[in-house]
């Protein structure tokens, strides 16, 4: 029941801020505040409660699961479940949602009972997404978290944001519906087979298919999710969804929507085709480390601050796909370690920028410089969070760059290799958005303020996470191991290319 | 005829019925009000009546008449949405000098002609509702007989459907010559000739459904006609074309591969058509338009995979498509001021900030027509796309997958004119009225209705399957 309550709680939640917010614009933000905390809350009282059986992993990786018929005509029923590895994302999200609404606070004026709704529900869709078992409920999610996306990036977003987010809608709808038509294509394969017409997940797992067909079902579900992740030559709507969205769309899009798409292939792609899925390994992984490559080039060469740190995220990107395609025990770990050190690391940037736009009122980094002086803290701040973008040991990210690569190096050597290049060029953009903004001389003479104490308490804690992920890492890594563990058992390797 | 026939033949005599009290009434004494009251009352009645009329069903009134489970089925839904419709027509005509009472009598005989097209078994009566249904249309279209965009529209209508009524005829006409029967049975193999009959009744079909290539005139009759009568061309005369469709293939048995390939022609190039044509409108019921002939597109996907479940998913999404599409042609209704209908970009520009209740109305109504989930069209589109899959159409369930991705830019586009542009001029035309209780009462129920079938459709699902599904 708690987990119908996570999705519960921001979808009511939403549209009870939404009437507050008709009122009294203040009282509306703290409303919304109280209910992404309680989710939090709920959320953390939910990993407390599983802490330690995760460890033991007794009957199944599944810790909860909630079951009801919906459409059982079809065999479509409402099956919400969790193991660790929905588990943490699930954290993830309710912490990131915290964080959506605080930097939220001053930054909308306009319409803000509508802008919080869009926001808790963009968050339930998200919660949804990863605790979804049934194939046609996982879809329902995954389309209906792009509505309040699409709203929030348009309204709110800047110049371009009508463009942009119609982009993100177009792109991201037409991947989804190639997932709909293999997910149906699944579903009458199945039935066709065993006689038992279901969506659901684990009964669908082991699906007998004749290797064409199989393919192009598989193709469909990766498509979709190389959309969201997204995989380079379909990456296209995130630079500009990431530039024109609020800074809190921003923080969403590339902490929690970006993991949509690797869950996706963690959970669905690969265990439910794993012949087709080998077949796709050397593919996928050279899109991954064209996408490294490509996305750090492209991110040095930006002079709009949001966008740089939007290529940044296909460059890192990349790594959960070479990640998820080597497919082992290294490797996975490492993917789910830059899955979340991605979204706090990221998310934090996107603030910081969101933060410097509100100040100086421009994105452009040609005209910033010795920001330094004038705010040691955000500097500061920057710096950190820039580090960790570059995988410094002691930040999270690099557990898991180095976890995937040590992963992949048995896979693809080449591919291991050139990533690591990647890792290179990591540095020279990190280095590159605190030289140009903070370091050298001060261009314009802004006059601005250091943060205020309600920045300070916001990154606190992404700053606390994301050192404490690089310092004690096993910590989440115990909670999802069990996942990766019975994914392992279900497909044990895609080595040997099929 | 006994009793049994009598009960069953009830929807229909009620409709009938309450055109005659209508008509009397409306000699008496002319009223708005009151012929609107009447009018909904007899068609509240024979809704009463298709119930009723369960108990006798399956029943054969005469050769001509088939009261099945599928016909009431239809019943139900030509009558709700004919309700709708008066009210809706009655709120737009209160704005106007012109007497909306024929109006009103005009619907319930082109209902009644829906209705028996939908029960249809036998030619004879297969035209017979047919005309009841094109003849009260033309004098619908261009019942504002002082606009010239409405008579210009009623004529077009005239005289394509007139042609297309030819080639329905002729199509009979074939099929008699070969099968030396009127009744709607084909033999299981089909000569040349019978094929050739069947094909050009699908012409026929074609032009009523607005399936490309027979698509000319649909814009044009969604732009002229008042804003209620394209609401009733929209889904009442369509969904009957549609019940007429399902009785033929079903009676055709496994169709032949040349009528698949060219039904899966008519589907696949409405589907593109009207997507492609969408795109570039200004006129918000234009653009409807050329989305309906895509929405026949992707439900002739159904209609070829045939079967019961392609029959039902087709069942399906025009109970899904009705309600959608009477929302959104009833928010541009309670929009029009006196003068003219509020079908521009423009008019929506800002709306989301001026009347938001009405941009909801028509945000849920455009996203279930884009068929994104929480919202009936998209099991709709669910459903279509799973006999698609199921029976091997792989170049149409993609030819739906483009559209839809096309389909979505247009619909946002309105979106966009209505909470992410400022209104163009000066504050919002004076004259748009408040919405009345009665019909934001039923634009509320349609609404609640859209969600529903869009997060529960088990319960819906389960009826089409007893009565469609037993065709």
């Amino acid at each position: 029941m708690t987990l119908v309550l996570l999705i519960l709680l921001p979808l009511v939640g939403g549209v009870a801020v939404w009437f507050v917010g008709r009122r009294n614009a203040d009282v509306c933000r703290w409303f919304s505040l109280a209910i992404v905390l309680a989710e939090f809350a709920l959320v953390l009282r939910l990993w407390a409660r599983h802490f330690h059986t995760v460890e033991l992993g007794s009957g199944g990786p599944w810790l909860e699961v909630f079951e009801r018929a919906w459409i059982p005509e079809f065999g479509i029923s409402f099956i919400l479940a969790i193991d660790g590895l929905s588990l943490l994302m699930v954290v993830l999200t309710a912490f990131i949602g915290v964080m959506a609404v605080l930097v939220s606070w001053r930054e909308i004026e306009e319409r803000v009972g509508i802008y919080f709704a869009c926001l808790l529900w963009v968050l339930a869709g998200i919660t949804g997404v990863f605790m979804a078992l049934d194939l046609f409920l996982f879809y329902f999610f995954w389309e209906v978290m792009l509505i309040p996306m699409y709203f929030l990036i348009g309204v709110w977003g800047h110049e371009r944001r009508i463009y942009a987010a119609v982009k993100f809608f177009i792109f991201t709808l037409a991947g989804g519906l190639l997932m709909l038509v293999s997910i149906l294509a699944l579903y009458f394969t199945h039935g066709a087979s065993t006689g038992v017409y279901t969506f659901n997940y684990t009964e669908l797992l082991g699906t007998p298919m004749d290797s064409p067909a199989a393919f192009w079902i598989m193709l469909g579900f990766f498509v979709a999710f190389a959309v969201k992740l997204p995989a380079v030559p379909i990456h296209n709507w995130l630079p500009d969804a990431h530039t024109e969205a609020p800074t809190a769309g921003s923080l969403i899009l590339a902490a929690l929507l970006l993991k949509t798409g690797a869950y996706g292939l963690i959970r669905f792609v690969v265990p439910l085709f794993p012949e087709a899925s080998a077949t796709m390994v050397p593919w996928a992984m050279w899109l991954g480390v064209f996408g490294i490559i490509y996305g750090a080039i492209l991110a040095f060469g930006q002079t709009d601050l949001k966008r740089l740190v939007a290529y940044t995220s296909v460059s890192h990107m990349g790594f959960v796909l070479i990640g998820i395609y080597s497919w082992n025990q290294l490797s996975l770990q490492g993917t789910v370690m830059q899955m979340i050190c991605h979204g706090i690391s990221t998310g934090s940037l996107f603030m910081i920028v969101g933060m410097l736009y509100q100040r100086i009122h421009t994105r452009d980094v040609t005209k910033m410089g010795g920001l330094w002086q004038a705010a040691p803290r955000l500097g500061g701040v920057a710096m950190i969070f820039a580090m960790a973008s570059l995988g410094l040991p002691g930040t999270g990210n690099f557990i898991g760059e180095f976890l995937i690569i040590f992963g992949a190096f048995p896979v693809n050597v080449a591919v291991t290799v050139v990533a690591l290049i990647g890792i290179v060029a990591a540095t020279v953009y990190s280095l590159r958005i605190i030289q140009t903004t903070f370091h050298g001389p001060a261009t314009t003479g802004f006059e601005i303020a250091d943060m205020s104490s309600r920045e300070m308490l916001m990154m606190a804690p992404m700053i606390l996470i994301i050192v404490w992920l690089g310092l004690w890492p096993s910590t989440v890594i115990a909670t999802f191991e069990p996942s990766l563990e019975a994914l392992l058992h279900l497909v044990p390797a895609m080595l040997g290319g099929g | 005829m006994t009793t049994v026939q009598f009960t069953a033949l009830l929807p229909l005599l009620g409709i009938a019925g309450t055109s005659m009290i209508l008509m009397a009434a409306v000699a008496v004494r002319r009223d708005r009000r009151w012929s609107v009251a009447i009018t909904v009352i007899g068609l509240a009645v024979s809704l009463g009546f298709v119930f009723v009329a369960r108990s006798a069903a399956p029943c054969e009134v005469s050769p001509l008449l088939l009261i099945d489970g599928f016909a009431l089925f239809f019943f139900a839904l030509l009558i709700t949405a004919t309700a709708v419709v008066v009210l809706l027509a009655s709120n737009y005509f209160a704005r106007r000098d012109c007497d909306p009472e024929e109006l009103f009598l005009l619907l319930l005989f082109a209902t009644l002609g829906g209705c028996v097209l939908a029960a249809s078994t036998h030619f004879a009566s297969l035209f017979l509702g047919l005309e009841i249904l094109s003849v009260s249309l033309y004098s619908m279209v261009a019942y504002l007989r002082r606009s010239e965009r409405g008579i210009e529209a009623g004529v077009k209508y005239l005289i394509l459907a007139a042609v297309s009524s030819a080639f329905m005829l002729f199509g009979m006409a074939l099929v008699y010559a070969d099968t030396g029967s009127l009744a709607i049975t084909l033999p299981p193999a089909m000569t040349l000739m019978t094929l050739a009959g069947v094909a050009l009744m699908m012409v026929g079909v074609g032009f009523k459904l607005a399936l490309a290539p027979f698509h000319m005139w649909t814009a044009d009759v969604y732009e002229g006609a008042p804003a209620p009568v394209t609401a009733y061309v929209a889904t009442v005369s369509k969904a009957a074309m549609v019940a007429f469709l399902l009785r033929l293939l079903a009676a055709a048995g496994e169709p032949t591969p040349q009528l698949v390939w060219f039904m899966a022609l008519l589907a696949g190039a409405s589907i593109l058509i009207g997507n492609l044509l969408a795109l570039r409108q200004e006129n918000i019921k234009r653009l409807l338009a050329y989305s309906s002939i895509a929405h026949l597109g992707y439900l002739m996907i159904a209609v070829i995979a045939g079967g019961a479940d392609g029959g039902e998913a087709a069942a399906f999404y025009l109970a899904a498509y009705i309600p959608t599409t009477l929302i959104a042609f009833g928010v541009i209704t309670v929009l029009s001021p006196a003068d003219r209908d509020s079908d521009l970009m423009e008019d929506y520009q800002g709306l989301g900030a001026r009347r938001p209740v009405v941009a909801g109305l028509l945000t849920a109504a455009l996203l279930s027509l884009a068929g994104i989930p929480l919202t009936a069209g998209f099991v709709g589109k669910f459903l279509v796309l799973g006999t698609g899959v199921e029976t091997g159409q792989w170049t149409l369930a993609l030819v739906l997958v483009l559209g839809s991705v096309i389909s979505i830019f247009y619909y946002l586009r309105v979106i966009v004119a209505m909470y992410m542009s400022e209104p163009v001029g000066e504050a919002p035309p004076p004259n748009t009225p408040r919405v009345p209780l009665a019909i934001a009462a039923t634009l509320a129920v349609l609404l609640a209705i859209v969600l529903w079938l869009g997060v529960w459709p088990a319960p819906l699902l389960r009826v089409i399957h007893a009565t469609v599904g037993a065709l």
